[in-house]
């Protein structure tokens, strides 16, 4: 599925200094029974987002109407658990574009990257200096700039580069997926297929 | 002589198309398992590109994810699982893939039914869109979880773009305790590494314990692999994996099977070789665990109290939030906390192994009043196994009842759903909040501790009840 290319962004962000975030919590499993990709977004976040009876949670950071942006920052090992896209899939139906955390877990990560969201992984001390620049002032923004591979606060100029792998980024930056590289190689995977002893 | 080399990197190493400099390798996938849930959407990207199945004899189907483990044999009640399930088979037929669907003798959960069927083997890579698909390490398989986005690359390629993890080993040497079992073992490392403390890392476990382990106690630590963060875990394989495959329906029969036995013989981590992490545990610290919080390193040993927040790695404010969750506090014990339902099931322990397990505890006991109790085998061979042993005797005497195969509970995607609030013992590998159901409070132990817990209607220590 096509997503929308990723180049710089400017943005301000929704932090959520809670650690291990797991898939399950990003999009719980009862909402997984679609078989389109759509609305996954308005799941986001269920229920720490919404009472059973579908009120919304005052004290939820997506109901505070104080935070928004295209940023997600989430505390340590952000995406645990279960190999989920619907997770990806939901934040990024929900309008952010990067996720921000000092440890990501492999899949969610993978996933992030396959659909056009940027996961960025910071130092634990940036993590805590983004909180608390946000804390201080909401309104503050925030600059990833993926050909530069950096993340910088704007309000103070604090930088820090990200690591990502020149192939993902490449495809990030033109918007290009996996399928249609490796279906340029097919003769080759056949060849290779056929010497397998199973 | 050649380099010393793991056993990761062989396996990993024969499946590489092309490496792509700074970025990951064209992995090539010997087998591809998909069910109802993740599935559907990667079908719908296939049809928009126009894209075959380049491969459909590499893919198996099955449903288990949603499916009701209670009257298979009516329509399926909601219809959103109904759809999913019907999108499961019409895309199996449209690609001519096979399909184990609902029903049929040979459904079950897909990290049951692969090992069982014979179509996971040693030096295989293994992917399916599930995270536990690390079960499959058990068999010296490199298998993993992926995304959709992955399982529509599989289907169309028959390859994903992977960059190699590196290489952590795990031994635990010496003996295990009496009712000290797999999940134990597994419980206990992720509790001493805690949930990430392997993510970037491919496992191998080694050791007297994994020698000496059985292919069901291994496939359960394995699976939970994915618990302590890794890709994936393996063991090497070894004549008790071969004994477990040979003759199994789908596994090579005659001199196919002779021709690849001296291949998998090779299949093991040379004297000398090296990896990034190294680490060893002693069999005889670990005792029957359980879980007290809301992910799966949150973990002790049963008879302990409860950690204060200061032996914590995790910051204290999520520490605090996972208590409260709980609806338990810091220093208390676990023993004798009262419990409201067990769940015996899931691909980390629905085998006939954890039945016996569990039966051997009820045995001749009963099931404690306040306790609603869900024991669901992991597919229908397991099934008519609990049976043809006995076991349904023994488990009906004890006031016990049988589901049918399923994921069921362990994620609560059909009716399966633990009330809010409510205290479940169950076997299955996440405690997240609400996995089990909204509100849901999960306490992960092995079916011996969720045996004791079954029959006392709290939590106990099962070496109570083992001669």
């Amino acid at each position: 599925m096509a997503y929308d290319n990723f180049t710089i962004l400017r943005s301000t962000a929704v932090p959520m200094p809670i650690e291990n975030v797991d898939t399950d919590q990003i999009i719980p499993a009862r909402f997984l029974k679609a078989t389109e990709r759509k609305g996954f977004g308005d799941n986001l976040f269920r229920d720490w987002r919404y009472n059973t009876d579908g009120s919304p949670k005052a004290d939820f950071v997506l109901n505070d109407p104080t935070y928004s942006g295209k940023i997600l920052v989430g505390g340590k090992n952000f995406g645990s658990g279960s190999s989920r896209e619907h997770a990806a899939w939901a934040i990024y139906d929900y309008g952010f574009r990067c996720v921000v955390s000092s440890f990501f877990a492999d899949i969610f990560k993978g996933n992030s990257l396959n659909i056009g969201i940027l996961p960025v992984q910071v130092s634990p001390e940036f993590l805590e200096r983004i909180f608390a620049a946000i804390e201080a002032d909401p309104a503050t923004e925030l600059e990833v700039n993926l050909p530069e591979q950096t993340i910088t606060l704007l309000t103070t100029g604090e930088s820090e580069t990200f690591a990502i792998n020149g192939y993902k980024k490449n495809n990030l930056l033109n918007g290009y997926d996996d399928i249609d590289y490796l279906l340029s190689m097919k003769d080759e995977i056949v060849q290779f297929a056929d010497a397998r002893p199973f | 002589m050649p380099t010393p080399n793991t056993l990761f990197d062989k396996v990993w190493d024969a499946h590489v198309i092309r490496h792509i400099d700074d970025g990951p390798d064209v992995f090539f996938i010997d087998r591809h398992f998909i069910h109802e849930v993740t599935s559907p959407v990667a079908f719908l990207g296939l049809e928009g590109r126009n894209a075959p199945v380049l491969f459909s004899e590499r893919t198996f189907a099955t449903a288990d994810h949603n499916t009701p483990t209670l009257n298979q044999h009516l329509p399926v009640a909601d219809p959103l699982s109904a759809n999913q399930l019907d999108a499961l088979e019409r895309n199996s037929a449209k690609y001519h893939i096979s399909h184990w669907g609902l029903g049929h003798q040979k459904n079950g959960i897909v990290h049951v039914v692969g090992p069982e069927n014979g179509i996971t083997l040693p030096g295989m890579t293994i992917v399916c869109g599930d995270s536990h698909t690390s079960t499959h390490g058990a068999f010296g398989a490199i298998a993993f979880g992926i995304g959709t986005s992955e399982v529509e690359m599989v289907l169309a390629t028959q390859c994903i773009m992977q960059p190699k993890p590196k290489k952590m080993r795990i031994s635990v040497n010496g003996t295990l305790g009496k009712g000290v079992v797999p999940k134990d073992v597994a419980l206990y490392i992720i509790s001493q590494i805690s949930a990430s403390g392997a993510t970037g890392y491919f496992v191998e476990y080694a050791g007297d314990v994994f020698r000496t382990m059985s292919m069901e106690g291994r496939m359960t630590v394995c699976n939970m692999s994915i618990e302590m963060g890794a890709r994936g875990g393996m063991v090497a394989p070894d004549q008790t994996t071969l004994a477990y495959l040979k003759g199994r329906d789908l596994a090579p029969q005659g001199e196919a099977w002779d021709k690849l036995v001296p291949y998998w013989e090779s299949l093991k981590t040379d004297d000398g070789a090296t990896f990034d992490v190294d680490m060893t545990f002693d069999a005889a610290a670990i005792e029957p665990q359980i879980t007290y919080g809301t992910n799966p390193g949150m973990g002790t040993g049963v008879t302990r109290q409860i950690p204060t927040a200061a032996d914590q790695a995790d910051g204290d404010a999520s520490y605090q939030k996972s208590l409260a969750y709980m609806g338990f506090a810091e220093n208390e014990s676990m023993i004798g906390k009262p419990i409201d339902f067990v769940f015996l099931g899931s691909c980390t322990n629905g085998r006939i192994e954890d039945f016996r397990a569990f039966a051997s505890i009820v045995k001749g006991r009963r099931k404690a009043d306040n306790v609603t109790a869900w024991l669901v085998p992991g597919s229908h061979i397991v099934e008519s196994q609990i049976k043809a042993e006995g076991i349904l005797d023994v488990l009906t005497e004890a006031g016990f009842a049988l589901r049918q195969p399923g994921c069921s509970a362990c994620l609560a995607m059909n009716e399966d759903k633990i009330p809010a609030g409510k205290y479940a013992v169950s076997t299955s590998n996440r405690n997240f909040e609400g996995r089990q159901g909204p509100g849901a409070r999960t306490l992960l132990a092995s079916p011996l501790v969720a045996a004791a817990a079954a029959v006392t209607g709290v939590v106990t220590d099962p070496r109570e009840f083992l001669n």
